[in-house]
């Protein structure tokens, strides 16, 4: 991954390469001239402040929000705020480092971890930066080292929240701050609230810091292409529905609004461009005023579009879960471009759910599908069959000529009975059916999945494993 | 101002403070780099996070004339380049009825009949100019590639005229609101800034500089409040400009700082949605009032 060693750039030249290169296998496109205006702007800027060739590098590398927290990481890992061999950008961040840490003994007199707990809270308290990253360094050293067996020193961050976890903090910060029990008038209500808002965001950073010190030494010990490589992460639309943290899935919600209006754009300049070709007389005649009579613009009627009406019935069984929220969401948000939206969520039996999305609260409609909606009829497991059935019976009247339906789910039935007639039927009520699969193509009709035989009786089944692939198939759909 | 271009980061955000803007530390960086590169900055960031006051202030930093570009669905290069005035050219071949064409023709294709508009206006002015592209996101993809060569080699190309190249290159600053992806060779051009809402610390600096009459008490209040709006999942989240809307409505109203009352009643000047609302008072732990509004 890095590049070959070239007598003619200086280390701060094959750095500034390095980390281009590191952001390519990371999937962000850096161009040859994003990198050269990289180095041109390291140039003007004034190396010992690292926040300022942080800002300059990703001013001419990163053109995307979505890619600033890959850029970030990776930035962290080849200019490294301190590091053992000094980079040229370093050498300013030395004084940064407090005097009393030594960075080579791992054998420094460890604290009782009351002691440091007490410290962090006051510190956290006070709201003091400097001392809460003096302190998230001295975690990683006190409570995150792991002897391997061949006597080197590693360090884990699971090791470090081990000692004590972030959740129980919160409460003691609170309790100390004389901010817990029952608030009786409102003012101190709000005032609990915003200072606990104020204690989660320092101990995010304190967690943040932890995190980033174990890298830097990880990068110490094993070099930085190393690292960058383990690291990777995909971005954000790229994220796979089945393997998504709570993070990263808070990070796709928030993309799932602009990524709407970004379809619906896209789509409204498609429509304008669709011209049937009839001259619009009146716009010809209005435009050749400014010619003097001769019709030198003229002007073209566009055509009426008809906007699908849409039918989602999804699975929200545990395995799918997360794939049939986005979907949710992205449509539901999409309103505007269909005529009309219903959506149906199943486990084992079907209820209709329009009611709890539209009205524009989306986490709200997340969490009140499981409590609100009756999904569940016997066990809790898939049972498409059945789901199927009751659809049929209670709201077939819901499928029209007009209708686009979209079934969504891994068609994992738990070897219950198909029904499969029931999907025949909708689709010849129907425009269109289409069928999202969450899982990766292989792996149709294996084990308990009988996605093929649903297959036969859609319009196509299409495999949608991240925001990419659904915003895709989500506009061609409209 | 004798001389425009910046010294240095501190000179940049000194001078963009005394035109009444606080910048963050990216924000003078890359003004800054564009300043030295010659390139053109790319400013993309949610609503109301002062994009646009940041062409203005460097405008005003500079000592320059800003121009101003506003983009919409459907802008061609008649109204954002140049246009041939056909009236006067009309006039004037009726006038000259009696001459030959070789002279009329020549004569109507000269600058007097050209109406500039702003891109071409920026090119040609012998001053020195911000040329400020607003909402480029909301353009036609065919007139973004018609930015490109302005962008890239601040020229514009007049086929009866032939090539008109910049006196003096502008500042450039584009501002999008990221509706739609832009592409990717526009990107390339620009030196990329994505500006979110400020820190906290950032943000009562805001109001206390815009609304000096705030209380220091009430505008720490005020920006810890509107932090804490912000994350949580709105449909429309406040802006700075939302911020100081409020701050001006406490102000005007006489309170001294905000309670569950002050909070219904002037909630509305921070958030436009009824559901956010709502949603805001529970998360403040105020239970809203179902009978009010």
């Amino acid at each position: 991954m890095a590049a070959p060693a070239d007598t003619r750039l200086s280390g701060l030249q094959r750095r500034v390469l390095d980390l281009a290169h590191a952001l390519r296998e990371a999937n962000v496109p850096v161009a040859v001239s994003d990198g050269l205006d990289a180095m041109r702007a390291s140039a003007l800027i004034d190396l010992l402040d690292r926040g300022q060739l942080r800002e300059a590098l990703a001013a001419t590398m990163v053109k995307s929000p979505s890619h600033r927290a890959t850029f970030d990481l990776l930035f962290d890992l080849y200019f490294p705020a301190r590091g053992t061999q000094p980079l040229p950008g370093e050498a300013g961040d030395e004084a940064e480092r407090p005097a009393e840490y030594d960075g080579d003994t791992h054998h420094q007199e460890a604290r009782d971890i009351d002691q440091f707990l007490a410290e962090l809270v006051m510190r956290v308290m006070e709201g003091d930066d400097a001392a809460i990253r003096r302190l998230a360094m001295e975690a990683v050293e006190s409570f995150g080292a792991v002897r391997q067996r061949d006597g080197r020193v590693s360090f884990f961050a699971y090791r470090v929240f081990r000692n004590f976890n972030l959740g129980g903090l919160l409460r003691r910060l609170m309790t100390e701050s004389g901010m817990d029990g029952d608030a009786e008038d409102a003012a101190s209500a709000l005032t609990r609230r915003l200072q606990r808002d104020e204690f989660e965001q320092r101990l995010r950073r304190f967690r943040e810091e932890i995190e980033s010190e174990i890298r830097r030494r990880q990068v110490e010990q094993q070099g930085a292409d190393e690292i960058a490589k383990r690291m990777a992460r995909p971005l954000p639309e790229d994220l796979d529905f089945f393997r998504i943290s709570a993070e990263e899935s808070e990070s796709m919600r928030r993309q799932i609004r602009p990524l709407a209006r970004k379809l619906a754009t896209r789509v409204a300049v498609k429509r304008r461009r669709a011209r049937d070709g009839r001259l619009d007389v009146r716009r010809t005649i209005r435009h050749s005023l400014s010619t003097g009579g001769v019709p030198a613009d003229p002007a073209f009627k566009a055509r009426k579009h008809h906007r699908p009406e849409l039918v989602l019935i999804c699975d929200v069984s545990g395995s799918v879960a997360a794939f049939a929220r986005f979907t949710l969401m992205l449509t539901h948000a999409l309103q505007g471009q269909f005529s009309k939206v219903r959506s149906f969520a199943f486990i084992d039996t079907v209820d209709e759910v329009t009611r709890l999305f539209s009205g524009g609260d989306f986490s709200d409609a997340i969490k009140r599908l499981h409590t609100d909606a009756n999904v569940v009829w016997l066990d809790g497991h898939s049972d498409y069959g059945h789901a199927f059935t009751a659809f049929h019976a209670r709201y077939a009247d819901a499928i029209t000529p007009k209708t686009t339906l979209l079934i969504l789910g891994d068609g994992r039935n738990n070897y219950r009975a198909s029904n499969a007639w029931v999907l025949k039927d909708l689709k010849r009520r129907a425009r269109r059916v289409y069928w999202l699969n969450p899982e990766p193509i292989q792996h149709w009709g294996t084990g308990d999945s009988i996605a093929d035989e649903y297959a036969r009786f859609t319009d196509g089944m299409i495999e949608c494993r991240n925001l990419r692939q659904l915003a895709e198939f989500v506009e061609r759909v409209v | 101002m004798t001389d425009p271009r910046f010294a240095g980061l501190e000179d940049t955000s000194s001078r963009l403070e005394s035109a009444g803007y606080l910048p963050d530390r990216a924000i003078t960086t890359v003004t800054f780099l564009a300043d030295r590169l010659g390139k053109p900055v790319l400013v993309e960031g949610p609503a109301g996070v002062g994009k646009t006051e940041l062409a203005k202030a460097i405008a005003s930093a500079r000592g320059a004339q800003l121009v101003r570009l506003q983009c919409y669905e459907g802008l061609d290069e008649a109204k954002a380049l140049y246009e041939w005035n056909y009236k006067k050219q009309l006039l004037r071949i009726q006038a000259d009825s009696d001459r030959a064409w070789e002279d009329t023709k020549d004569d109507i294709f000269g600058p007097e009949y050209l109406l500039t508009r702003p891109l071409l206006q920026a090119i040609t002015d012998d001053i020195e100019t911000v040329l400020l592209i607003d909402e480029v996101d909301k353009v036609d993809f065919e007139f973004e590639a018609l930015l490109l060569e302005i962008l890239s080699d601040f020229q514009v190309t007049v086929p009866e005229m032939g090539t008109v190249a910049a006196v003096r290159r502008p500042f450039v600053v584009l501002t999008s609101n990221n509706t739609r992806e832009l592409s990717e060779a526009l990107k390339r051009r620009c030196l990329y800034l994505h500006m979110d809402y400020p820190d906290i610390e950032r943000e009562k600096a805001i109001v206390r500089s815009r609304v000096p009459e705030v209380p220091e008490q009430l505008a720490d209040q005020l920006v810890r409040i509107v932090r804490s709006l912000r994350n949580l999942e709105l449909r429309k989240a406040p802006s700075i400009s939302e911020t100081l809307d409020w701050a001006r409505t406490l102000l005007e109203l006489g309170y001294s700082g905000v309670d569950e009352g002050v909070a219904q009643t002037t909630l509305s000047v921070l958030l436009k949605h009824q559901s956010d609302i709502d949603k805001a008072l529970a998360h403040l732990e105020m239970a809203a009032d179902p009978g009010s509004n």
